[in-house]
């Protein structure tokens, strides 16, 4: 009997946790709503404005999916998530997405059987000092403090990059941008280093930016981007083509104020593709034929979403450069719609 | 003629198991053990089901791959290519080190503020109670954030100490610094015949020990007191002293100076470590304060009176009667007092000391992302250092309880 019980438990708790892995898709529509996570609040990325409504870069992402899905970027639940949470948070099945300038790195990617849908942001680990401390290169960094965020890729290229060129440091672990913000301004540390974007973005956010300045040097690659759990590939191909489409909007020149014109037919087919009134894109997604119009009347393209939240027109005023378009020399690039 | 025969030997029935009450307590502690027992094996095999259905493992392999990040307090050899258990290490040594720190100050904080909670002077009484109420009842996490604030905002950065005319400057002939960084102290340097004043010294320990031990046989067998305090006292400073200047001044001293961005030589404590130490033995110290209190209630007021009537001063009626009897009072729930420290020592994260937490349950956790394993180990270590102190402190208790004969 003893025997008999632990197997039938066995079966029973076997087949409760078989069970509890449904395609993400059907889960998100039986919620009516997304569930992202997002940075707990960097300017530009993803922090909430005056009304609690989140914003940014990353949270166009999250709203860029939304609208595939139910054709309402406001069908969102942001989750903020520092840098040791987000992982366990998408795991676990709290979130369906992470939309938190997280590095794509091998072992994220295949370890910790994440899968990352795409690039929307090329960046690099930068510096950033006070102006009045006289240091104009990484490499007179010798001997600083240097606040940091922990659970990082930012933490690994620290270690390396000071053991490389034999300087030593003294790290100041910090959980969250608003306490490194806190803790730099009140000279507790050096040195701040993060991803340069996110280096600009609390640039910005300061009484006087221009009393600081970041190195020159960028010792790292990070492409920041989307990612997913591993094992519903249907879930991560609707997550990677909303990316791809407001990337590919923006090479063919469909905007916010277009696409509905345009969707009514054009003569270029691979317009027609996209924005749905050629071909079977999104049924192919499961999602509805003109999904990705939605995306791009509610949210817009990538250079919209780009402009608007940390473009050079904004307080953050980052450059295109590496995250131009690839005609335009950058290396944002997206697979064809066909 | 009556004959007793035996009755008839009943044979058992499974209804017995219910009805009889000589089976019943054990069917339903059988019936408990197996509804315990399949709870856990459903417990085990989800776990097991779900990192299959993830794709997981469940292995500790990790451990001895290089970490690849660095640790600011390290009381042991560690660098960024040591292996993540030695990051594990590091953390577990900085735990309990603040737990120690903390449990020391928080006694003596407890002690004195208990005492001083129940003194006759209304003022001190009532700044006591004060002290006791405000920290007993704000969380803990909030007085470590704000311990940590006060420190780094109300101190210089090591560049206002830089210049001409610096705005800030070191304290005790230039050899304590206060910055928002630590406070920068000197540091011993040993040097040839250092060995030999530190063995004078222990020397000089086992004296004063030695001593106390005569002078007490000594007060029981002809009623004379020595004035215990300053020869102890001697004992202590004198032949240390003429070992230091016979061997030629062995035992230096390194002063904390500004070099480049910080001040190097001489010894760091990190504004993360004051913060949490200082926040957790206020915290806790409130908590003994009360079972000092509590404790010293507890003895009869005959005790003290008895001890006023034999010509005792209040001090040492508080030293030699009162005291020694309300440890047994407070010695049990003091335990639990350490234990809670020592638990919440792992909040330390908050302001960036680098404890058990933040290293194995933090970085490592999140660079491997073991968390299962990782916290499974965290949860193992906390809870052997729990029980051992427990354990050491359980020893304590037995050779002060009430001994019956």
């Amino acid at each position: 009997m003893y025997k008999s019980v632990l197997f039938g438990v066995l079966t029973v708790s076997g087949l409760v946790a078989g069970a509890a892995t449904a395609a993400t898709l059907d889960d998100v529509k039986a919620r009516g709503s997304l569930n992202c996570g997002v940075t707990t609040g960097v300017p530009g990325f993803a922090a909430p404005d005056a009304n609690g409504v989140w914003e940014g870069f990353d949270v166009d992402v999250c709203r860029a999916v939304a609208s595939a899905i139910f054709g309402d970027p406001t069908a969102v639940n942001f989750t903020p998530t520092t840098g040791q949470t987000r992982f366990t948070a998408l795991a676990s099945g709290e979130i369906d997405m992470l939309a938190r300038n997280t590095t794509w790195t091998f072992s994220r990617d295949v370890d910790l059987k994440f899968e990352f849908t795409g690039v929307n942001y090329y960046d690099g680990q930068g510096f950033m000092v006070p102006k009045d401390l006289g240091v104009s290169s990484a490499t007179e960094l010798d001997g600083a403090t240097i606040c940091i965020q922990t659970g990082t890729t930012t933490e690994l290229n620290l270690a390396d990059y000071f053991r490389a060129n034999k300087i030593s440091y003294e790290p100041v672990p910090i959980e969250t941008s608003a306490e490194a913000r806190q803790q730099f301004l009140a000279g507790a540390c050096d040195v701040y280093t993060t991803d340069a974007s996110a280096l600009a973005a609390i640039r910005a956010t300061f009484e006087t930016p221009g009393d600081f300045t970041v190195l020159p040097e960028i010792i790292s690659k990070e492409p920041l981007g989307p990612l997913v759990r591993h094992g519903d590939n249907g879930w991560g191909d609707i997550v990677r083509w909303s990316l791809n489409a407001m990337i590919t909007a923006e090479e063919l020149g469909v905007t916010s104020a277009n696409a509905g014109e345009l969707s009514g037919g054009s003569d270029n087919p691979e317009i027609n593709r996209l924005l749905g009134s050629e071909g079977n894109l999104g049924e192919q997604l499961g999602l509805s034929a003109d999904w990705a119009k939605n995306i791009i009347m509610s949210v817009g393209n990538y250079g919209e979403v780009f402009g608007t939240n940390i473009g050079e027109n904004t307080p953050i005023g980052i450059a295109r450069g590496l995250n131009a378009q690839w005609k335009d020399g950058g290396l944002i690039y997206s697979p064809p719609f066909r | 003629m009556t004959t007793l025969t035996d009755p008839p030997a009943e044979s058992f029935r499974l209804s017995q198991l219910i009805y009889d009450t000589r089976y019943r307590s054990m069917t339903i502690q059988v019936v408990a053990l197996i509804g315990f027992v399949a709870l856990f094996a459903w417990l085990i095999s989800n776990t097991i089901t779900n990192l299959a259905l993830l794709g997981k493992d469940f292995n500790f392999g990790f451990l001895s791959v290089r970490s690849g990040y660095d640790i600011n307090q390290r009381l042991v050899e560690y660098s960024s290519d040591s292996s993540h258990l030695r990051a594990a290490y590091v953390g577990l040594l900085n735990t309990l080190l603040v737990a120690v720190l903390g449990c020391a100050l928080a006694t003596v904080i407890g002690v004195f503020v208990g005492v001083l909670r129940l003194s006759n002077n209304w003022l001190t009484a009532k700044m006591m109670t004060i002290y006791v109420e405000a920290f007993r009842n704000i969380p803990v996490l909030l007085w470590i954030v704000a311990f940590f604030a006060v420190l780094t905002e109300a101190t210089p950065a090591p560049r206002a100490f830089r210049g001409e005319s610096p705005a800030a400057s070191m304290v005790l002939n230039d050899s304590v610094a206060f910055t928002n960084r630590g406070i920068y102290v000197p540091s011993p340097t040993w040097g040839d015949g250092s060995l030999f004043v530190v063995v004078v010294f222990l020397l000089s320990l086992a004296g004063i020990w030695w001593f106390g031990r005569y002078a007490h046989k000594r007060q029981n067998e002809t009623g004379d007191i020595l004035p215990t305090f300053w020869i102890k006292l001697a004992i202590f400073f004198v032949p240390v002293v003429i070992a230091y200047f016979i061997l030629g001044r062995p035992v230096g001293l390194e002063y904390p100076a500004l070099k480049g961005f910080n001040f190097s030589g001489g010894l760091q404590f990190r504004n993360s470590l004051l913060a949490l130490w200082l926040a957790l033995s206020c915290y806790t110290g409130a908590f003994i304060a009360e079972n000092v209190r509590a404790g010293i209630l507890a003895i009869s007021r005959g005790q003290s009176e008895a001890a006023s009537a034999l010509g005792l001063r209040p001090n040492r009626t508080m030293n030699l009667v009162v005291l020694p009897q309300a440890l047994r009072v407070i010695i049990p729930p003091l335990i639990s007092q350490y234990l809670n420290l020592t638990k919440n020592s792992s909040l330390a994260i908050a302001v960036g000391y680098m404890d058990l937490r933040a290293t194995l349950g933090g970085i490592t956790l999140n660079q491997t992302g073991r968390e299962l394993e990782c916290m499974l180990l965290m949860m193992g270590i906390y809870l052997i250092i729990s029980l051992a102190i427990s354990g050491s402190m359980n020893v304590y208790n037995n050779s002060v309880k009430l001994k019956e004969r």
